[in-house]
């Protein structure tokens, strides 16, 4: 499906506009606008972001020790992601990379927490509702707490599971949310034994409830109706992390791009020299950045990232009960890779799975419980750190000056890897299910939805300070423009570029 | 009542303090484990009764503990509402006058201005807040400046010029547009005579002057103010 041409429809005058605003269970703020004809035909569909963060512009300036603490408030579900991938590019400036075996198992086990209880929150809190109770159900139903009404022990193991990744956040970081344990070059703390032994006790329940959790969304993706077997289908290249030998890797590996057919195209990428292989575009129409294949130009050159990507980019999961999901996964559909969206709930559980277990191993390693927790050595003036958040992957790059303050700050956060798949979903989901149809709610909550599946982070998405091109139209009184300028993302303006339609999609 | 327990003793909030010669009321009661709020005021250099936190009221006069001679037999009064709601528009009236963003700033947990805040109940800024945008000095190879932060405390100078006998420090300008100056040709920390083993460099009670590279090291449980609650 060819669905392209929907980004910008060739005469948005006159046409109508709906708009999903806010939409809601993703975090942070963004809407869809769609412009349809008379005939309720889709010409145009946007996903736009419509909050403004800015943190790769207030980082500037700053200490860069202070960086891994203050970048985790570019969000609070997945605060744990920032902190380790600053700390992890500032490893590099302070010479301290690789970290302590020590500092490097207590890092991944905060990140393994995170991601099972990223996860837990996405699946049972946010994206349930509509597995449970279909998309068009009524609006009032869809929310936590009706699942907590209908299906009890469902929410009930989403908020104890939840609950266990925070704990293993807080024994390494000192809080549930917004901790410290990650410093530049290191850890500042082991973890207590007894905090350890705590965790360990309810590891059988929670390994079951993770089970169970596979299970329920293997469940819920098998019933749904014959009508959505194809929701969302939008084939895309898939990119992440992976370790060197093929396995899914989180916390730190090589990039690994694997095309929409399951041919591997780019593999053993060194990390620090992602900016060959990624590039970053800009449109008027909203606030996040575009990332593309360099070698593919930003038409052709989008990419998927996060656990659809990750489940099927990888070749093993280093874990016997997540793999034997995988695999179980990737026979279901025949071994063929799969673009539905909605399969990424099924992927997600595959992976909190793999948090758990992996959590349950580290907890099991003495190095976490001390030794040496912190390296240092020749200081470098930037650094790079690459993570696989519960979203996706996500870059942080710093520049630092002799004096020690941060002189420039990249984050490509997975959200904003996601942005064009997102858009595709958000077309694919407005041609199939609502062009020439009569709008209701419900057929709109099925392009949240598709949204949804990508757990979107909207608030860590939006950072293009300064690069934002700009379309300003003077118009008469009827309706004429007399004048057009368009500020392009250099800072250049120009007057004879063809009016934007901006106006109309906003 | 005796004449030994009249010449030695005064009445703070009810309770009996013991006094010794040339004691102010701050440090006779410090010494007996008792706290008035303060933020000026440091056991290691002379007092200055700059930020005020520490009045009190010695037998119905206001006065500030850190400066006032305890008087034997006086009755001083501290945690009084009047006391409290004036303490709290003070720490209110700091909050807004700098950029004190504690999530972000390492000396959180560790931080004086923070610790009495939280004590004073303090919950939101009451004033509209003045963000001023003043750049920070980085010039000085292993002490960080950042102005932002600075509540004009003086401590830094009293240290530096009672204990390092350097008097890097001074404060000049008048009203709001009151700040801590720096003695060296450019203005810069970089270019005066403070070292990171001085006392003024570790004296500050905010994150206005701190070591460079060591931010964060403490975890979260262990700093000074951490309680059960900020632990998480």
């Amino acid at each position: 499906m060819d669905t392209r041409p929907l980004e910008t429809a060739a005469e948005p005058g006159g046409l109508r506009r709906i708009a999903i605003d806010p939409l809601s269970r993703v975090e942070g703020h963004g809407k869809v606008t769609l412009l349809l004809d008379d005939d309720n035909r889709v010409r145009q569909a946007r996903l736009h972001i419509v909050e403004f963060r800015g943190f790769e512009k207030f980082i500037e300036g700053r200490p860069y020790w202070e960086v891994p603490v203050m970048v985790q408030r570019l969000c609070g579900i997945c605060p744990v992601s920032h902190h380790l991938a600053a700390s992890k590019a500032l490893d590099r400036v302070v010479g301290g990379w690789p970290v302590p075996p020590a500092a490097e198992r207590i890092r991944r086990l905060m990140h393994y927490g995170q991601i099972v209880q990223s996860h837990a929150l996405h699946f049972f809190h946010l994206a349930s509702p509509d597995l449970l109770f279909g998309f068009d159900a009524e609006a009032t139903r869809r929310n936590i707490v009706a699942v907590a009404g209908a299906f009890p022990d469902a929410a009930r193991q989403g908020v104890m599971l939840r609950k266990f990744g925070q704990e293993v956040i807080r024994i390494t970081s000192g809080k549930r949310v917004h901790g410290t344990g990650s410093i530049p070059g290191g850890m500042n703390r082991a973890v207590d034994a007894h905090e350890r032994d705590a965790l360990r006790a309810e590891l059988p329940q929670v390994l079951a409830w993770a089970q169970d959790a596979v299970e329920l969304a293997r469940r819920l993706h098998d019933n749904l109706p014959p009508r959505y077997a194809d929701f969302a289908d939008t084939p895309a290249a898939m990119m992440s992390l992976v370790g060197r030998d093929g396995a899914m890797e989180l916390y730190d590996g090589v990039l690994r791009v694997r095309e929409a057919d399951g041919r591997i195209a780019i593999d053993g990428f060194d990390d620090q020299h992602y900016g060959e292989l990624i590039g970053e575009a800009v449109k008027p129409w909203t606030y996040m950045k575009f990332p593309y294949r360099r070698s593919l130009g930003p038409d052709a050159g989008w990419y998927r990232v996060g656990p659809l990507a990750r489940v099927q980019n990888c070749d093993f999961i280093p874990t016997p009960r997540a793999e034997a999901a995988r695999q179980a996964f990737v026979a279901a559909h025949g071994g063929r890779p799969v673009h539905a969206v909605l399969a990424t709930h099924r992927a997600r559980m595959i992976e909190l799975l793999h948090g758990v277990e992996t959590v349950a191993a580290l907890l099991d390693d003495p190095l976490i419980l001390g030794g040496p927790l912190q390296a240092e050595g020749p200081r470098r003036p930037s650094g790079i750190g690459i993570i696989e958040a519960p979203r996706g992957t996500l870059i942080h790059e710093y520049d630092v000056g002799d004096d020690d303050l941060v002189t420039r700050c990249n984050l490509i956060v997975s959200t904003t890897h996601n942005n064009q798949a997102m858009n595709e979903a958000v077309r694919a989901v407005a041609l199939r299910y609502l062009d020439g149809e009569t709008i209701t709610e419900g057929l709109l909550n099925h392009i949240e939805v598709a949204i949804r599946a990508y757990d979107p982070c909207l608030s860590c998405a939006t950072h293009a300070l300064g690069q934002m091109p700009l379309a300003v139209s003077l118009r008469a009184a009827d309706g004429r423009v007399l004048d057009h300028v368009l500020r392009s993302s250099t800072g250049e303006l120009l007057r004879d570029a063809p009016a934007h339609d901006a106006e109309a999609a906003q | 009542m005796s004449a030994a327990g009249r010449d030695d003793f005064f009445e703070l909030d009810g309770q009996r303090v013991p006094l010794q010669p040339g004691d102010t009321i701050l440090r006779a009661a410090a010494r007996a484990g008792l706290d008035i709020p303060h933020l000026c005021w440091h056991p290691d250099v002379s007092a200055s009764a700059s930020c005020r936190l520490c009045t009190v009221l010695a037998d119905d006069r206001p006065v500030a503990a850190c400066v006032a001679p305890a008087v034997a037999g006086q009755k001083v009064e501290c945690r009084t509402a009047s006391l409290d709601t004036q303490r709290l528009r003070l720490l209110q009236m700091l909050f807004v006058e700098g950029n004190h963003f504690c999530p972000g700033c390492e000396k959180s947990g560790h931080c004086l201005l923070q610790a009495q805040a939280e004590r004073a109940g303090m919950t939101d800024l009451h004033f509209e807040a003045l963000n001023p945008e003043r750049p920070v000095d980085a010039s000085h190879p292993d002490v960080l400046f950042e102005p932002n932060r600075c509540i004009l405390c003086q401590l830094c100078v009293r240290a530096s010029d009672e204990m390092d006998g350097k008097h890097v420090f001074a404060i000049g300008g008048h009203g709001i547009a009151t700040r801590l100056l720096i003695d060296s040709p450019s203005g810069r920390l970089g270019d005066s005579a403070l070292s990171v083993d001085d006392r003024a460099a570790h004296i500050c009670p905010v994150g206005a002057l701190l070591p460079k590279r060591v931010g964060f090291a403490v975890p979260i449980g262990e700093r000074p103010f951490d309680t059960e609650d900020t632990r998480g």
